[in-house]
C-alpha cells in the first residue's frame, strides 16, 4: 500500500496519517479511531475497519484476530431525524 | 522527588498526570481499559463558565484561561474553539433568574450578557427564535475535541517520564492505618505491587470502590453512575450552531456542532439507572425523545440523518459538585464530576498537583466548597447547574 493512499473514504485518512500514529505508539484501534476520525464517517467503518485492522496487524507484528474490533454503534443505518421523530412538524 | 500513583485514565487522571510530572514527581498512571474509555471520550465536548455560584464560576473562569493557552503549552492541536454558550428562556421568570445568574458570573470577570432572539438568529442560524424570550450568552464559553486533548497531555506527561499504563486495573491497595503504601494491579495474569508515596483516586463513576480499597467506607464520597446518551446527525454546513444551544426548562436538552467533522450532537436530561458498572447500551426512549427537543430548537435538522448514538455515565454526588481533596494522610480524589470534568479538568489537575507535590496552590479552587467529607457531615453545597 502506498502512503498517501485513503483507508477511510468518509473521513480522508490516509495510510501515512494512520502508519505514522501507530509509530507514536499508538496501536489501539479504538485510540486510532478517535484521533482520525476513521469509521465515524457515514459508512460507520464498514468500508475502513478491516484495512486498518490488517495495517495494524501488519505494523505491530500481530495477528489480526489478536486485535479487538472497535463495537459497532446503533443505527446500523443512518436514518433521518424526521422518521424518528414521526414528521416533526410541531 | 515522591512517587504518586493515579488510578483512572481518563481525563482527569492524565491531566493531573502531566501536572505532577511538571512539578518534578515520579509518576505511574493506572487504566483498567484503554485511556479516554470511561466518561471522558463519551463526552458532549463542551467548556463554560456559565454556573450559578461562585466556587464553580471561580474555577471554570480559570480553567476557560489555561483551556486559552492549552494548545501551545501542549504543542498539540486540541481544537479548542471559543464558540460561546448560549442558554435560552421560555418564561418571565426564567429571564430574571438568567439576570441574577448573569451578574454574578460578571462579578467574576465572566462576560456573560443577556441578548435578544434577533441577536440569537445571528449566532445561531437554524435556531427556533419563537419559544424563546431572551438568551444568556457568553461568547468565552466554547468546545474543544475530547480525544485529543487528553493524548496531548498524555504524549506530553509520557514525555516527561510518567509510567502510563493502559489496560491495568489495580485492584487493591496497601495501607497502614491513615497511609496509602502501596497500589496492586494485574499485569497480564499476575497481581503486582508498587511501593508509592501518594496515590489518587480519579477513577470518577468508579471512585466508590477505589475509595474501599483504601479502607473507607464505600460510600464516605457517594457517587453513583447515570447513563446520560448523546446523538450525533451527519456533517452540516458549518456555522449553523457552533456555541452550545440550551434551553434548561426543556429537560436541559441541547445541541451543538461539533467542531470537528460538523455533526450536531444532541443532548437532553433523559437519565437511566446502568443496569451494570458497563452498561453503555444507547436506549430508543433517548434518540426519540432528544429529538423532539433537537428539532424544536433547529427545525432544520429534520432533514438531517441520525449516523451514531452513544451512552456514558455522569458520576453524579448528592449535589452534583465533584469531591476534590484529601480523604486520608496521602490518599486524594478528585471524582464525581457531575458531568463536567471535561472542562473543569485543566483547573483541577493543576490545583490537584499542586496540593499532592507543594500543599498548597494558586488555582482559585475553593478547596471547602469541593470538600470530599462534606457528605459525611450532611453539608451539601447548592446543586451546581448540570444539563444534558
Ligand atoms: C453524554 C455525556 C456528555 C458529557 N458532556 C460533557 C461536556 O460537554 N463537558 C464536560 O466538561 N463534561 C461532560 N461530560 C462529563 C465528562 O465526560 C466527565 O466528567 C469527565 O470525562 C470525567 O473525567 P474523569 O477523568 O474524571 O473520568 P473518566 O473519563 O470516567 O475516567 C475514569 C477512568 O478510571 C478507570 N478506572 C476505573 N476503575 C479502575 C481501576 N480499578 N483501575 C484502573 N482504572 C480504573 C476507568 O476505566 C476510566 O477510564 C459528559 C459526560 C457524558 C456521559
Ligand atoms: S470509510 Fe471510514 S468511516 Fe466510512
Amino acid at each position: 500500500m502506498s502512503g498517501n493512499m485513503i483507508v477511510c473514504r468518509c473521513n480522508d485518512v490516509t495510510v501515512e496519517e494512520i502508519e505514522a500514529l501507530i509509530d507514536e505508539g499508538v496501536t489501539d484501534i479504538e485510540e486510532l479511531k478517535r484521533l482520525l476520525r476513521i469509521g465515524m464517517g457515514p459508512c460507520q467503518g464498514r468500508t475502513c475497519i478491516p484495512l486498518v485492522l490488517s495495517i495494524l496487524a501488519r505494523r505491530t507484528g500481530k495477528s489480526p484476530d489478536e486485535i479487538p474490533v472497535p463495537r459497532a454503534r446503533v443505527p446500523v443505518r443512518p436514518v433521518r431525524v424526521e422518521v424518528l421523530v414521526g414528521g416533526g412538524d410541531e | 522527588m515522591s512517587k504518586v500513583a493515579i488510578i483512572g485514565g481518563g481525563i482527569i487522571g492524565v491531566a493531573t498526570a502531566y501536572e505532577l510530572a511538571k512539578l518534578g514527581e515520579e509518576v505511574i498512571l493506572f487504566e483498567k481499559n484503554y485511556f479516554g474509555s470511561g466518561s471522558t471520550f463519551r463526552c458532549a465536548t463542551g467548556i463554560r463558565a456559565q454556573f450559578t455560584d461562585e466556587a464553580n464560576i471561580r474555577l471554570m473562569k480559570y480553567s476557560v484561561e489555561r483551556w486559552e493557552r492549552l494548545e501551545e503549552e501542549l504543542g498539540f492541536d486540541i481544537n479548542f474553539k471559543q464558540t460561546g454558550y448560549l442558554f435560552l428562556a421560555t418564561n418571565e421568570e426564567e429571564v430574571e433568574a438568567f439576570k441574577n445568574n448573569i451578574k454574578l458570573q460578571n462579578k467574576f470577570g465572566v462576560p456573560t450578557r443577556l441578548i435578544d432572539m434577533d441577536e440569537a438568529k445571528e449566532i445561531v442560524p437554524i435556531l427556533n427564535t419563537e419559544p424563546f424570550l431572551a438568551g444568556a450568552w457568553n461568547p468565552k464559553d466554547g468546545k474543544a475535541n475530547p480525544f485529543k486533548t487528553l493524548f496531548a497531555y498524555l504524549f506530553r506527561a509520557r514525555e516527561m517520564g510518567v509510567d502510563a499504563r493502559e489496560y491495568t486495573e489495580v485492584v487493591g491497595l496497601e495501607h497502614e492505618g491513615d497511609t496509602v503504601t502501596a497500589v496492586k494491579f494485574r499485569n497480564g495474569g499476575k497481581i503486582e505491587s508498587v511501593k508509592v508515596d501518594a496515590v489518587i483516586n480519579a477513577a470518577n463513576a468508579w471512585a466508590p470502590s477505589i475509595n474501599a480499597m483504601a479502607g473507607l467506607r464505600r460510600d464516605i464520597v457517594p457517587i453513583k453512575p447515570y447513563k446520560h446518551q448523546l446523538v450525533k446527525t451527519e456533517p452540516l454546513e458549518p456555522g449553523q450552531a457552533e456555541p452550545l444551544v440550551c434551553p434548561p426548562s426543556w429537560n436541559d436538552s441541547y445541541i451543538i456542532q461539533d467542531g470537528e467533522d460538523g455533526g450536531i450532537i444532541c443532548g437532553s436530561g433523559i437519565e437511566h439507572e446502568p443496569k451494570h458498572p458497563w452498561d453503555y447500551e444507547p436506549t430508543y426512549d433517548f434518540l426519540v425523545g432528544v429529538l423532539r427537543y433537537a428539532v424544536r430548537i433547529a427545525p432544520p435538522l429534520k432533514h438531517a440523518h441520525v449516523v451514531r448514538q452513544w451512552a456514558g455515565f455522569y458520576a453524579k454526588t448528592p449535589d452534583k459538585n465533584p469531591a476534590i481533596g484529601k480523604l486520608l494522610d496521602n490518599f486524594y480524589i478528585a471524582a464525581g464530576f457531575s458531568g463536567h470534568g471535561f472542562m473543569m479538568a485543566p483547573a483541577v489537575a493543576e490545583a490537584l498537583a499542586d496540593l499532592v507535590s507543594k500543599g498548597h496552590t494558586k488555582v482559585p479552587l475553593d478547596w471547602d466548597w469541593y470538600d470530599p467529607y462534606r457528605f459525611e457531615r450532611g453539608e451539601l453545597r447548592s446543586s451546581a447547574f448540570q444539563i444534558g
